[in-house]
């Protein structure tokens, strides 16, 4: 870990942001397996409704077929097996008339016999319909072109709804027919107890949508929508399931197949949300899960994600304030370094001091003093003592200009100034450790933005590893700026003793140290390195083992103050 | 101010360090109080009036500052005792570099001071060094002349 992840203004995770990415994470999926599942279901289940519809049409078009040709099998048996005779007998047919009745449950009104003038000539039934002239009617025609007949639902002459069952009996080379009327109730009764749901219900029409049975439910026989079929070709058989609005913008859905002989239509009719009714139900049920979900998911990762939120902005300030220390501990180490150079610095002009003092004291205790060559003397030595003050006055001074408070107020810097301030600073050192101090600085070097105190530290700290990297015989430091891609180089590079392959890869991390135990924090370098980093800049180490150790520090130009990577970098940190 | 020596010769000091004004006001101070005094601003400086003399007599005292700039204390006092075993050296040291002093002191210096020093102290313990080295220079010289009666016979 380097330290400058300590410094680095970590963009602070939002609570908003960590919700929506659980949500998204969490919902998505969910909602599309949700969606698939409905729809799958919704697939089955439509599928299932078809099959049922299919089923029960197919079944009551059967039955109401089977009924139809069961009638006019009945009228077909009787007009066969009697000749056209014995059929005009008017006591025959009601008899006969009375035996189908019993029979059949009163599915049969009246039988009578018709002669190919369209005259009944026999007639049973509780109508006065003897010698009554069909040769007008529909049927009648109709019956000339084939030998069965089942007519539509008419009113007929007799004023109610009824129709007919009609057999041709070849007679003399001529046609008679055999006629039996239908009950409508018996035959309406079939259909309209067809009944699903609260919508659903059963009804015939013809070809001409005419309503051949009464529906439960009022329904427009001449525009309703199921008046879409009256054209359309139908397989006998088999089944058409279609959905269509009707007039009301309701969605039905239709099951539709054909009857006698493709004249009739058995139309089976729910609206949709009848029909999807469970599903309707289960989709809604759903949709509520799904949202009661995501409401509480919602909440949960919003109360999380604040706490973690709270958690990381409390560990991010701890990090901070502990990396500051961390930052202080090691310019105080420096100074700690600095301190046994300052003290014997210091304590040269003090003694100095000291000394011409006693000399003047000396001087004063002779039996007398005020000889011109005492006097003399006296003057040059309170001289020199203002001179040695003088020096200790610089010294400290230096000493406390670094020793300050970090400021981390961003300023423009001069670097080549800081750099010669920095070399004084570090003179006694250097001095006695018989370091020779080289610069090669560029005088045209624009300024940079930083923290004065910051880049001191950097400085001092490289400094002062470059002159105890050198053994007792010493050796030289060359430091040198240049601009170099809009970027602004120093070098510091020494003589001295190197760095292991090994290590170098090292060195930036905080407490790694070569030095003996007590005598470095290890946290110099990773300080240095922190501090370059948070300037937006890059520090190198290139070493030979034995030949010495170049340290490359680059750094950005100094925008305008606006513009400044700096400023823009703590900005940006203070905002978040 | 007449420095009462508890030798009847003066004693003769070598005044070593880098700072000059320092080396010199120090010099005339102790000059006042009637010792011989001579001065050297480094440590081949120091080798070399030892080597030569320094004029009348042998240095007794070489008082040595530790911190120099090039050959530093602890080097110079090394190549003294090797040349000059019986020159007593008193180190001279700043606060941070006591423990260079304790290393003198093992490396054969007679004693150390801390600058600034006061000049009584250090006269005195010039006096003791002085007296420790006569001393000295008496037995070897009984030695000698022991050696002469034994090779003689008597």
């Amino acid at each position: 870990m380097k330290v400058d992840t300590l410094h680095d203004s970590q963009e602070q995770p939002k609570t908003r942001n960590l919700v929506l990415t659980v949500m998204l994470v969490a919902g998505v999926p969910l909602l599309f397996i949700g969606f698939v599942i409905i729809q799958q279901f919704g697939d089955a289940y439509r599928t299932k409704i078809t099959d049922h519809l299919t089923a029960l049409v197919r079944k009551h078009s059967r039955t109401i077929d089977n009924f139809l040709s069961d009638r006019l099998g009945d009228i077909r048996v009787l007009a066969r097996s009697h000749p056209v005779e014995v059929l005009a007998d008017q006591v025959f047919l009601t008899k006969k008339l009375a035996i189908l009745r019993e029979e059949y449950g009163g599915v049969f009104v009246d039988l009578g016999l018709i002669d190919p003038n369209g005259v009944q000539q026999a007639y049973s039934g509780p109508f006065n319909l003897a010698k009554a002239d069909y040769a007008g009617a529909v049927w009648f025609s109709e019956t000339q072109q084939s030998q069965y007949y089942i007519s539509d639902v008419f009113t007929g002459l007799r004023g109610s709804p009824h129709f007919i069952v009609v057999v041709k009996i070849p007679w003399k080379d001529q046609g008679w027919i055999l006629r039996a009327t239908v009950d409508f109730n018996a035959f309406n009764d079939l259909v309209s107890n067809i009944r699903i749901g609260t919508t659903g219900i059963a009804f015939i029409i013809n070809r001409a949508g005419e309503l051949q049975t009464k529906p439960q439910i009022e329904v427009d026989s001449l525009s309703g929508p199921h008046r879409n079929f009256l054209n359309t070709h139908l397989e006998f058989d088999t089944v058409l399931i279609e959905e269509n609005p009707d007039a009301f913008g309701r969605d039905l859905i239709f099951a539709v197949t054909p009857l006698n002989n493709g004249r009739w239509i058995l139309i089976f009719q729910q609206e949709v949300s009848d029909a999807f009714a469970t599903w309707n139900t289960t989709k809604m049920i759903a949709v509520l899960l799904f949202i009661f979900w995501a409401a509480i998911v919602a909440l949960f990762t919003y109360f999380m994600s604040r706490r973690m939120t709270l958690r990381i902005e409390e560990v991010i300030i701890q990090k901070d304030k502990m990396s500051d220390q961390v930052v202080e501990a090691g310019r105080l180490a420096s100074i700690g370094e600095l301190a046994a150079g300052i003290a014997h610095e210091i304590n040269n002009p003090v003694a100095i001091m000291v000394e011409e003092a006693g000399w003047i004291q000396d001087l004063l205790a002779e039996d007398e003093p005020a000889t011109p060559d005492n006097l003399t003397e006296i003057e040059r030595a309170t001289a020199q003592i203002k001179t040695q003050g003088g020096r200790c006055k610089e010294i400290t001074h230096k000493l406390l200009s670094f020793a300050r408070k970090t400021d981390p107020t961003i300023k423009q810097i001069d670097l080549n100034e800081m750099v010669q301030d920095m070399i004084t600073l570090v003179d006694q050192k250097t001095r006695y450790a018989n370091v020779q101090m080289e610069t090669q600085l560029d005088p045209d070097l624009p300024p940079i933005w930083a923290s004065a105190t910051e880049l001191q530290q950097v400085l001092l700290n490289l400094l002062n590893n470059s002159v105890d990297a050198m053994d007792s015989s010493g050796g030289n430091i060359h430091i040198s700026t240049q601009l170099s891609d809009g970027h602004i180089m120093l070098k510091i590079a020494d003589s001295g003793m190197g760095i292991a392959e090994a290590n170098l890869a090292r060195i930036f991390d905080p407490f790694y140290t070569t030095k003996p135990v007590g005598q470095g924090t290890g946290l110099g370098l990773s300080i240095c390195y922190g501090i370059i980093k948070k300037l937006g800049g890059n520090i190198q180490a290139q070493s030979t083992k034995g030949k010495g150790t170049t340290f490359t520090i680059s750094l950005p130009m100094a925008k305008d103050k606006l513009g400044g990577v700096d400023s823009d970098d703590h900005s940006a940190s203070e905002s978040q | 101010m007449a420095y009462r020596s508890s030798t009847l010769v003066p004693p003769s000091v070598l005044l070593v360090d880098d700072e000059a004004s320092f080396v010199e006001t120090l010099s005339k101070r102790i000059a006042k109080r009637d010792l011989k005094v001579s001065t050297a601003f480094s440590g081949p400086e120091a080798l070399e009036k030892l080597k030569s003399g320094g004029g009348a007599s042998n240095f007794d005292v070489v008082i040595l500052d530790v911190k120099m700039p090039g050959m530093d204390g602890l080097e110079t006092l090394a190549a003294i005792k090797l040349k000059h075993p019986n020159v007593e050296v008193i180190m001279l040291t700043g606060h941070a570099t006591v423990e260079s002093a304790i290393e003198g002191m093992k490396a054969g210096a007679f004693d150390y001071l801390m600058k600034p020093c006061d000049i009584d102290l250090l006269l005195a313990k010039i006096d003791r060094a002085v007296v420790k080295k006569r001393e000295h220079e008496e037995k070897i010289l009984q030695a000698k002349a022991q050696m002469i009666v034994l090779k003689r016979g008597f």
